[in-house]
């Protein structure tokens, strides 16, 4: 296989005359699309040039100017270079028109937007709050909204060194006086109306069917303290009997904004705040933020350390499908004995990342331009026992074990369909966009590190059902192998990193949006610096969060039993989700 | 046939009951549990039967560079008095990601410069994500990462620089590999020093 060509650069101020311009600042790249044009713009990117993954979106605030924008990234699934493009509103009545008319995939993330900076997107069909409640006072993700905690704008804070007499934050700032509500709001009285727009926002109650009868819908919460949901995760869910009529995803319970510390950090000091994203597999994380740094910086890694990169991401692949696939069968009712033997392999693959890094999930491991310490003596040759012996022969047993099982069969196949088309609308990516029959993989379609030196397949299943994805994952675990035997076999000798290691990076104005096939799907990072010390815009374009907009309509019509099996199917983690 | 599926999968469970006690039979006159060689090979990639390790009867051997809460390095002095590595730069505390170092440095009173030596030094354990940033971007090698992570506690665990104060030798015990090869920089940045001057 090749790698796709680059697309040649398109001329859409022609296309558009007079109205869509290239983005000329330094550091910056794409298109200003003014907001009047934006639908028409979009549905010509989808429909004439092809771009029919819009893969995130996200907003930028320049206070103190009065402006915003909102940054859409859109890739091609045939692979290739994105295109970057965004629209500019006021700060103070910060509108565009939604784009979940052209590309549905866009509909929690302008919901997000909204929560975090307050962008209102027009004729966006459910507008609330996502991941804060509704009692919440502003917009977080403002530059001019600060935490309860607040100390300074950037670390590192000047009261630490050299006169750091300590004071404990909660001393400063007690409980209960940590907390601001909206003008007017209550929260002694506060009745949740939020709920009431929820499950209105969910579908219409019928009260007679043909018959004559009359019937009522019923609505079922399950979560967000619910065994199967993986984590603080709620649905609502609209019943018609036992068949699910609508279906909403109800998140945040982890919230703990990511982003807002991530723009308060250093560089550097925002790799170990990666690993807790998607706490199962922090190897990727580190690996996406990285290569999205480094990027900015225009650093080289050298070679080996890309070979151990590849190496670790493989292995956290691996390691992440074990417990996707765990505890997918967990939810079909297996009850922990797949797990358990899936967790035998995670367990070696991490007691590897322990002596790689020192820790066995939050490794923070990997540094601009290169990675934070050589593999101490015997690593290699642990991986080496693991990708030649030990892995396949437990692949293929787990394969033996449950694929033709005929209870996971009827439980699995034909449930929970996604089509291609529905899929690529949804922005879903990852193993999630792949069983569904679409062969996008960022490792070949757009190559990151080294991929392009590895051989290996893009498993594609057909039917978008929840076999296909088990089974998907199943073969992707055999495809890591193989990377893995690969690069154990290639790696060089040399230095592992460029340059001296330095706590404080200097880091160029400009936006950069770095992105790997993380073990969910699509990882992106999209950063935005003015060449300070801290970011001044960090954005984590999160797979499972974005792949649960086609939870809903994946889940329409199936019975409320296959909720749990569905979800799993999907794959999230709330670190991730939630942010 | 309908049900050969679900025997398939059976036969799975059924060789690893059998494994267990095939690998019991194998390790008859050694210890399999609560023997480090037991332990390693349970972790192997040979490890099948029971893999789990029964903590705090037995624990899992640490990794050289597994790393929790740090403490500060001291070297005994020809008296026996502690003297700390560090020199209160503040690079710790500059990179630790949720800012858990507080640092006074000292000042000579009669001058008002600076000390190379802390006069102060606290870690809010409570706070700090065991990230190991501190003791990485250290250039004295004076903050390292503790290999001791049971230190569950009902208090508020903000440790002071007599806390976190542990000997060479300890670091030496947990990081021999480390420590060995950064004494042997250290030892030749001196050497280089002593030349330039002669």
């Amino acid at each position: 296989m090749t790698t796709p060509t680059p697309t040649q650069t398109l001329d859409l101020a022609a296309r558009f005359p007079g109205c869509v311009t290239p983005d000329e600042r330094p550091g910056y790249s794409g298109w200003i699309v003014p907001a009047n044009k934006l639908i028409e713009f979009a549905a010509a990117l989808r429909d004439e040039f092809g771009y029919d993954l819009l893969s995130s979106v996200t907003g930028v605030d320049y206070f103190p100017e009065d402006r915003m924008e909102v940054v859409y990234h859109a890739y091609k699934t045939t692979g290739g270079a994105g295109l970057v493009f965004r629209t500019q509103t006021p700060r103070t009545s910060a509108e565009v028109p939604s784009l979940v008319s052209l590309y549905p995939g866009v509909e929690l993330q302008e919901r997000e937007t909204w929560d975090l900076l307050g962008i209102k997107f027009n004729d966006h069909p459910d507008l609330r709050r996502i991941l804060m409640w509704e009692g919440f006072s502003g917009h977080p993700l403002r530059k001019d909204w600060h935490e309860a905690y607040f100390e300074e704008e950037g670390k590192p804070f000047k009261n630490r060194w050299p006169v750091g007499k300590i004071i404990q934050a909660e001393d400063v700032n007690p409980f209960n006086d940590n907390i601001a509500y909206p003008p007017g709001f209550d929260a002694k009285k506060w009745i949740p109306e939020g709920d009431a727009a929820l499950y209105g926002a969910l579908a219409k109650y019928e009260t007679s069917d043909e018959t004559g009868l009359n019937t009522d819908h019923i609505v079922v919460n399950m979560g967000p303290q619910h065994p199967s949901t993986h984590g603080v995760f709620r649905v609502a869910v609209i019943l018609d009997g036992e068949n699910i009529v609508s279906l909403k995803p109800v998140m945040g319970y982890l919230h703990r904004n990511h982003e807002k510390i991530g723009e308060r950090n250093t560089y550097l000091q925002n790799m170990p705040y990666t690993d807790r994203l998607d706490y199962l597999s922090s190897m990727s994380n580190n690996f996406g933020y990285a290569l999205a740094v480094e990027k900015l910086i225009n650093i080289a890694v050298p070679e080996r350390a890309d070979y151990i990169r590849i190496m670790m991401a493989e292995l956290t692949r691996i390691s992440n499908h074990c417990m996707a696939l765990g505890a997918l069968f967990n939810d079909l009712g297996t009850f922990f004995t797949p797990l358990i033997y899936l967790l035998e392999e995670r367990e070696l693959i991490l007691d590897i990342f322990e002596t790689v890094s020192g820790s066995r999930m939050m490794c923070n491991y990997f540094r601009f331009g290169g990675v934070a310490r050589d593999l101490p003596e015997g690593t290699l040759e642990k991986i080496r026992g693991l990708a030649f012996e030990r892995l396949p022969r437990k692949i293929d047993e787990v394969d033996r074990f449950l694929s033709e099982n005929e209870i996971v069969r009827a439980r699995c196949i034909g449930q929970g369909i996604l089509t291609a088309e529905d899929a690529i609308k949804y922005s879903a990516t990852g193993p999630l966009l792949r069983a569904s029959g679409v062969p996008y993989d960022i490792r070949r379609a757009d190559p990151y590190g080294i991929y392009d030196r590895f051989e290996f397949d893009v498993v594609v299943r057909q039917n978008g059902d929840i076999y296909d994805r088990y089974m998907l994952r199943l073969e992707e675990m055999r495809q890591s192998v193989r990377i893995i035997q690969q690069a154990v076999k290639g790696i060089p000798e040399g230095p592992i990193q460029t340059g001296k290691p330095q706590y404080q990076v200097r880091v160029p104005a400009g936006e950069v949006y770095g992105r790997i096939e993380g073990p969910k799907g699509e990882l992106g990072f999209y950063i935005l610096s003015t060449g300070k010390p801290n970011p001044w815009r960090y954005h984590v374009r999160a797979p499972s969060f974005i792949n649960l907009t086609a939870f809903g309509p994946m889940c329409i019509g199936q019975k409320i039993a296959d909720i749990v099996a569905i979800l799993g199917s999907i794959d999230i983690v709330l670190g991730e989700t939630d942010r | 046939m309908y049900g050969t599926g679900i025997l398939k999968g059976l036969g799975v469970t059924l060789k690893h009951f059998v494994d267990t006690y095939i690998e019991d039979l194998r390790w008859l006159g050694r210890k399999r549990y609560g023997s480090p060689e037991g332990i390693a090979h349970r972790a192997s990639k040979g490890s099948r039967g029971i893999f789990t390790v029964q903590y705090p009867e037995e624990k899992v051997p640490l990794p050289e560079e597994f790393r929790f809460i740090p403490f500060l390095v001291y070297d005994e002095g020809q008296e026996g008095e502690k003297i700390l590595r560090c020199t209160s730069c503040g690079i710790c505390a500059k990179v630790c990601p949720p800012q858990c170092i507080w640092i006074v440095r000292t000042t000579d009173p009669s001058t008002g410069r600076p000390i190379p030596d802390p006069a102060e030094y606290y870690i809010d354990a409570d706070i700090c994500m065991n990230c190991g940033l501190c003791a990485e971007y250290c250039p004295f090698d004076a903050i390292k990462m503790d290999h001791n992570y049971e230190l569950a506690s009902y208090k508020r665990m903000v440790f002071d620089k007599e806390t976190l104060a542990k000997p060479a030798a300890y670091y030496e015990s947990i990081r021999p590999i480390n420590a060995t090869a950064e004494n042997a920089a250290r030892a030749a940045k001196v050497a280089a020093r002593a030349g330039k001057m002669e």
